[in-house]
């Protein structure tokens, strides 16, 4: 008996804090990557307006439901559109700024290696 | 023949940048939820402003031919200059219920609100948290909502109702 009071105690003392630290720390994830729709630039996160209280609000609730990050995000963006979450969700739509870095990246290497090949062959010329 | 190539790649891409930034330049960079238009509302459940056992959901507002979702609070000036058009779509149109969620406010405070301008709610819920107004798009107040018996957004107001919002309303229900 004595045994599983100092169990308890230690649970607690000490994971119970852990569990929560690490719930935060997927809140805090989940609301870094929101934008606070009625502030300049700022996170919900960063932001201590009413907008961003309640929307705190909401992601706490689905959190505790066990709700996915993905699902939060994809319950928002159907309620305030694409515009809510930071880093864009893969779509037709935006297909192109997925693309466009690997393209750069591509053609890039590709004319440097060009202008590089061309002047080794002016040298060796 | 080399050289034309890689200047070929230099003048495409510059090319597609300009169209992109002059299609950018287009795109409406004011933010706002019209786009929930043509969706339909979600689960909810609305308690009364001052009876927690009188509800309404979206099953009640199925009945409706129209409904019309208000968020208003007694702080809020704007909903003061809106209320009018909300006492008179009230009065002269029955194919519209209007349902106000009073937004994070004192009870007696909405309910002095409600005497002194006049009622023109079919029902009035409490949203005292602000929970209830992300299920509505909601991300500032006054907003309207208005639906149809299938649920399904037809308009959206952001901002308090004006003439011109009030004529579009009763286009819209006639």
């Amino acid at each position: 008996m004595n045994l599983k009071i100092f169990f308890s105690i230690i649970y607690f003392l000490f994971l119970g804090p852990l569990y929560s630290s690490e719930e935060k720390i997927k809140l805090l994830e989940i609301y870094k990557n929101l934008r606070c729709l009625v502030c300049q630039g700022q996170s919900i996160a960063d932001s201590n307006s009413d907008f961003a209280a309640t929307i705190k609000l909401v992601v706490q609730d689905q959190v505790n439901e066990g709700k996915t990050k993905n699902e939060i995000y994809t319950f928002l963006i159907s309620k305030y559109g694409e515009w809510i979450v930071y880093q864009p969700t893969f779509s037709k739509s935006n297909l192109l700024l997925w693309i466009m870095p690997y393209f750069i990246f591509i053609v890039g290497g590709l004319i440097i290696f060009m202008i590089i090949r061309k002047s080794k062959r002016n040298k060796a010329n | 023949m080399k050289i034309n190539i890689t200047k070929f790649i230099i003048f495409s891409f510059i090319i597609f940048s300009l169209i992109v930034f002059w299609r950018g330049l287009k795109i409406n960079q004011n933010y706002d939820t019209k786009n929930l238009i043509g969706s339909r509302i979600g689960n909810f459940q609305l308690s009364e402003i001052n009876s927690d056992e009188q509800y309404i959901s979206e099953e009640n507002l199925k009945k409706n031919k129209y409904t019309l979702i208000n968020f208003f609070a007694s702080w809020c000036a704007p909903c003061r200059t809106e209320h009018k058009f909300l006492l008179n779509l009230s009065n002269t149109n029955k194919e519209i219920e209007i349902v106000g969620i009073n937004f994070k406010d004192k009870k007696i405070n909405a309910n002095n609100f409600l005497n002194e301008l006049g009622n023109p709610y079919n029902f009035v819920g409490k949203d005292i948290d602000g929970k209830i107004s992300i299920l509505f798009g909601i991300y500032g107040i006054p907003e309207s909502i208005l639906i149809n018996n299938e649920l399904i957004v037809i308009k959206k107001i952001i901002g308090p109702i004006d003439q011109i919002q009030f004529n579009e309303i009763l286009k819209l229900i006639q």
